[in-house]
């Protein structure tokens, strides 16, 4: 038997945007067990709800995460608009749906770029980054933050978006879309970027369901699962089906990223071209009382926000469980039996958000 | 309404079995969670299947608590109950991977274990 060795990696890390950390306990280069810890960042987030009442708390909510805030804001209101049965205007849940959908083109964008560094292809980084900076100018123009949106508010959102300014939107996503789709055929089908990813890190469709993963890190060992689906915001009006690939590899997870990215841009021109005219909020009144679970589909997957209110301005009970929390245990499995140099590209394939999970 | 999201009361030596029934049904350990009640701690096991929501709801005393851990079940639940026991203070007998107390780096030991400040009552909004 090799001897044993246990290397540290983590929490601060080249190829780590945040703070992980990971026991790799490795014979020779071949890792056999991994053992993660997190709290170097624990923020207590969640007992803020004593201090902040329930509809400023929405500010603490985006800021749960800088990558999709917004959507933290719209998992947040929607689940106390569920408890108070407010009947949020529906152009206000197209608004949502179509910033909720250029977040996750920025994120997935992100995501492309790390994994890019992460592999050694530096200038295919540049590119993914280079074209997220033009969706980010989109988000700065119609909310004023580039990641802190700010817009979602209980009972709707603080922002509409004009037709002639959606009209300039439609053109430039048509315009980024085409340079994304230049950028994404280099992730599919170059020979060396298929030759790093494909086989390496397979997770079966069983092991993905058991371990209770999410997001495109499910969806790529073939499960259709998508929270989208449930018809919140505006998706109950749109056409779309989950992408999913078979292989479960870290191929398979960047791949359904990509298809992803161009489901968003069709996603908006939907909601674009369906978005009804009308009030953007409705006037809250009076404070919750009842719980909900508010489920709704982030980058990374599913993010699940507990909310139980008893009648006062502050919240009972908040908790947030991140998609990126969810995915931990799928990524302890990746990683046993790997070479130790995929370890880099094994975490960046669940698209891991400490910052969420140190809520 | 979004979506119908059951809950279903159930005693704590009733867990294991329960959640093993879910398993065997298909369904996705979505999380586990915890609210204090004060002397009380309400926990909630929720699942998904097909988009379905499902949640098991039980109540243990917040002193000395301890219940049995799911994760022999569902090996993910060792995220939340390692993360229940740093926060909470709320021990699992059998977790398969038992971080100790080392799981999150909480400068205060358990500090969601006690109840939130009670709450003042709104002014109404005009």
């Amino acid at each position: 038997m090799a001897n044993r060795t246990i290397i540290p990696f983590g929490p601060q890390h080249p190829v780590l945007p945040e703070p992980i950390h990971l026991d790799l306990v490795c014979e020779d280069e071949k890792v056999i067990e991994a053992i993660p810890s997190i709290g170097f960042i624990h923020r207590g987030l969640e007992r803020l709800v004593e201090k902040k009442d329930f509809q400023e708390f929405v500010f603490v909510a985006e800021r749960i995460c800088g990558i999709c805030s917004f959507i933290h804001g719209q998992a947040y209101c929607q689940g106390v608009e569920e408890i108070m049965q407010l009947p949020v205007p529906p152009r206000a849940h197209y608004l949502r749906t179509i910033w909720g959908e250029l977040s996750r083109i920025h994120s997935h964008l992100l995501w492309l770029g790390l994994m890019a560094d992460g592999f050694g292809f530096e200038s295919l980084f540049m590119h993914s980054w280079r074209v997220r900076e033009r969706v980010l100018d989109i988000i700065e123009a119609t909310t004023g933050g580039r990641v802190i949106f700010g817009t979602c508010k209980v009972g709707g959102v603080r922002r509409d978006i004009d037709a002639a300014t959606m009209k300039e939107i439609l053109v430039k996503l048509a315009d980024i879309e085409r340079e994304t789709r230049e950028i994404v055929q280099v992730f599919v089908n170059d020979g060396t970027v298929k030759h790093r990813l494909c086989g390496v890190g397979v997770l079966s469709r069983d092991e993905a369901y058991a371990l209770g993963c999410v997001g495109p890190t499910l969806r790529a060992s073939g499960w259709k699962s998508d929270t989208r689906k449930l018809g919140y915001a505006a998706f109950k009006d749109l056409t779309f089906e989950p992408i999913t690939r078979t292989d479960g590899d870290c191929y398979a997870r960047t791949a359904v990223r990509c298809d992803e990215i161009f489901q968003s841009f069709d996603l908006i021109r939907q909601a674009a071209g369906k978005m009804p005219e009308g009030e953007i909020a409705v006037k809250v009144t009076g404070n919750p009382t009842g719980e909900f679970f508010s489920r709704v589909e982030q980058p990374r997957g599913e993010v699940v926000y507990y909310i139980k209110a008893n009648g006062t301005k502050n919240l009972q009970r908040f908790r947030v469980r991140t998609p990126t929390f969810a995915n931990v245990a799928g990524l302890v499995k990746t990683l046993q039996g790997c070479d130790l140099a995929d370890v880099p590209i094994l975490i960046l394939t669940i698209d891991p958000c400490i910052s969420c999970t140190e809520r | 309404m979004i979506e119908e999201q059951p809950t279903i009361p159930i005693d704590a030596d009733r867990l294991v079995a329960e959640v093993q029934a879910l398993r065997n049904e298909g369904w996705r350990l979505v999380q586990i969670g915890a609210t204090s009640l004060g002397d009380r701690f309400e926990l909630n096991y929720s699942f998904d299947r097909e988009l379905r929501f499902r949640n098991l709801r039980l109540q243990i005393a917040s002193a000395d608590a301890r219940l049995p851990s799911v994760s022999g079940v569902y090996f993910c639940a060792f995220l939340y109950e390692n993360e229940l026991h740093d926060l909470f203070g709320i021990q699992f007998d059998g977790l398969v991977l038992d971080f100790k107390g080392s799981f999150y780096r909480t400068a205060t030991p358990f500090p969601f274990a006690a109840a939130p400040a009670t709450a003042t009552p709104a002014k109404p909004t005009a």
